[in-house]
């Protein structure tokens, strides 16, 4: 089921966020998925990379894929233990940490690039598709939550609020 | 005429589950009980202040100016450290929303299969290969969430804590992933500023005694008899705990994982998370990133009423969530078993099993969710 508004091609920014309000608005919450943490690597944050069942029929897997990935590398970023973290971490030790007061951590900077890459990926990929990604940080660092939404309008061809069946389970 | 509702902008931190208690409208989260935090900070304001009205005046004079200087500096940084530590989110991981308690649910229910009637069904585990190690996950009854490895719920906060290492009354807050270095910088601070009191202390009764007398002395400068006894008690216990969160930093292991025994060697277990280098260890634990705090306290609550007034204003981190964050999750589809999380073991979380005031002896709480391990449950609750 195609979303509310034709795919973009390059379209304007401003019709493309109209769009993502009017996907609140117009239509309905259908279905969610989360994406699980990938602890593979030990406790830094990164997400599973596989595609969920219930996102087959409404986007490419090499988009959703992209978006992880990226996703992935900055929270890498974010947590890279080197000489940037070493000499953030001693000036701060030195000034008994009173500096967070008035600078930003690597890390806050991070998560506002990874706030802006969300709503430029809603706003061009996935509202078009009637999908929404929630930062992951609203969720606790845990899960990719991505809302699935049904056309209102359209006739009673949509999946509704049907439960899925575990097929993303491990 | 409708009428127009003001009301109050409602903040986040006001509606988290959990036990803690938030000051300066959510800027200060602190465990419930803070009667022990609150004798810390007497001890360490009490035992200074009587060395800079005693001791001082003395040692500027007689030995150096910058003796009483440094003293200030050790106490001011002892004082940031135990605040940053006390204060701070320690790293508390958001229970689940509705939706995803119900996916986990029924992720569980396809991974389990069918149970036949009357039997119980399996526990909750999600088993993840990490470094070539099997680490298991549990499931948190109270949080509805598969705990990431190394997370733990604390009983007596009641949240579950990432890289939890225990809890202590001393600060009165949970030590986890976000205020570990904190404390561990508080201990190793604590320990010099006790040294170094102690020290001065005995040489400033030595120079003293060597003109008017012992006894005179302790007379002229009776505060030194109470610090010296602090200070001997104190030494013994937190430079013995400093030395031990040293030994588990150089080893990157928890104290909870240490007193369960995780990563003892039995059965040919190993650290998963150990860099097995002493020095990539310490800088990954005490200069690693500084990790952001995922509750979003001072976060404005998203009212759904059409008459609030806070509907209209945008939140500070906007929810794209359109449910409400509740106190309560939905019921989940399969009735709870009981949950393992209730039976926590409480190594006498009372502050006056402690015959030293200030002594910071092993952690007094560690939460446990082992069924096999877990003794009584906490009677402080």
């Amino acid at each position: 089921m195609q979303g509310l508004v034709p795919t973009a091609t390059d379209g304007n920014m401003a019709t493309e966020f109209h769009n993502l309000q009017e996907l609140r608005h117009s239509a309905s919450l259908a279905n969610k998925v989360f994406i699980q943490r990938d602890y593979s690597e030990g406790t830094t944050c990164k997400f599973q990379t596989k595609f969920p069942s219930e996102l087959e029929s409404r986007i490419e897997r090499t988009l959703f894929e992209d978006t992880v990935k990226t996703l992935n590398n900055y929270y890498a970023e974010a947590e890279k233990i080197g000489g940037q973290s070493y000499l953030e971490g001693c000036l701060a030790c030195a000034t008994a940490y009173l500096i967070f007061l008035c600078m930003e951590t690597r890390y806050e900077k991070v998560l506002k690039k990874i706030a802006k890459y969300i709503q430029e990926q809603n706003e061009k990929i996935y509202a078009p598709r009637g999908l929404l990604i929630t930062d992951p940080i609203e969720r606790g660092m845990r899960v990719i939550e991505i809302s699935i939404y049904e056309d209102r309008g359209s006739s009673g061809s949509s999946s509704g609020s049907s439960s899925v069946s575990g097929s993303t389970a491990r | 005429m409708s009428a127009v509702m003001i009301t109050r902008k409602v903040r986040k931190w006001e509606k988290l589950p959990g036990k803690n208690t938030f000051c300066c409208d959510g800027r200060v989260m602190m465990a419930r009980q803070k009667g022990v935090f609150y004798l810390t900070l007497f001890l360490i304001v009490g035992t200074c202040s009587l060395f800079f009205a005693f001791e001082c005046p003395y040692l500027a004079v007689h030995l150096s100016p910058t003796i009483p200087v440094f003293a200030a500096l050790l106490f001011l940084f002892v004082m940031a450290m135990l605040l940053r530590t006390s204060f701070s989110d320690p790293g508390v991981l958001p229970r689940a929303l509705p939706e995803e308690a119900t996916f986990i649910e029924m992720e569980i229910e396809a991974a389990n299969g069918n149970v036949p009637a009357g039997q119980r069904p399996p526990p909750r585990i999600r088993n993840v290969q990490i470094n070539n190690q099997i680490v298991k996950l549990k499931y948190c009854y109270t949080c509805k969430i598969f705990r990431p490895p190394r997370a733990s719920h604390c009983s007596i906060c009641d949240n579950c804590v990432d890289r939890f290492d225990h809890h202590c009354p001393w600060v009165g807050n949970c030590v986890g992933k976000r205020n570990y270095r904190y404390f561990y910088l508080f201990t190793l601070s604590l320990s010099l500023l006790t040294i170094y009191i102690f020290t001065f202390d005995i040489v400033h009764v030595v120079m003293r005694s060597v003109d008017n007398g012992f006894l005179s002395t302790l007379k002229e400068t009776p505060g030194t008899v109470l610090e010296v006894l602090v200070c001997f008690f104190t030494l013994w216990s937190v430079v013995g705990l400093t030395g031990f969160h040293t030994y588990l930093i150089s080893l990157n292991q928890t104290t909870n994982e240490d007193i369960k025994g995780s990563w003892s060697g039995k059965n040919r277990v190993q650290n998963p998370y150990s860099h097995k280098n002493i020095l990539k260890n310490c800088c990954e634990v005490l200069c690693g990133p500084t990790y952001p705090s995922v509750l979003d306290r001072r976060g404005v609550m998203q009212e759904d009423s059409p008459v609030s007034a806070a509907s209209a204003a945008p939140s500070s981190s906007s929810s794209t969530n359109p449910v409400p964050q509740t106190t309560k999750t939905t019921a989940p589809l399969i009735p709870n078993e009981h949950t393992p999380d209730e039976a926590k073991p409480s190594i006498a979380a009372s502050p006056k099993e402690e015959h030293s005031p200030d002594t910071k002896g092993p952690p007094l709480a560690s939460p446990e969710t082992d069924v096999e391990t877990s003794i009584a449950k906490d009677k402080t609750h």
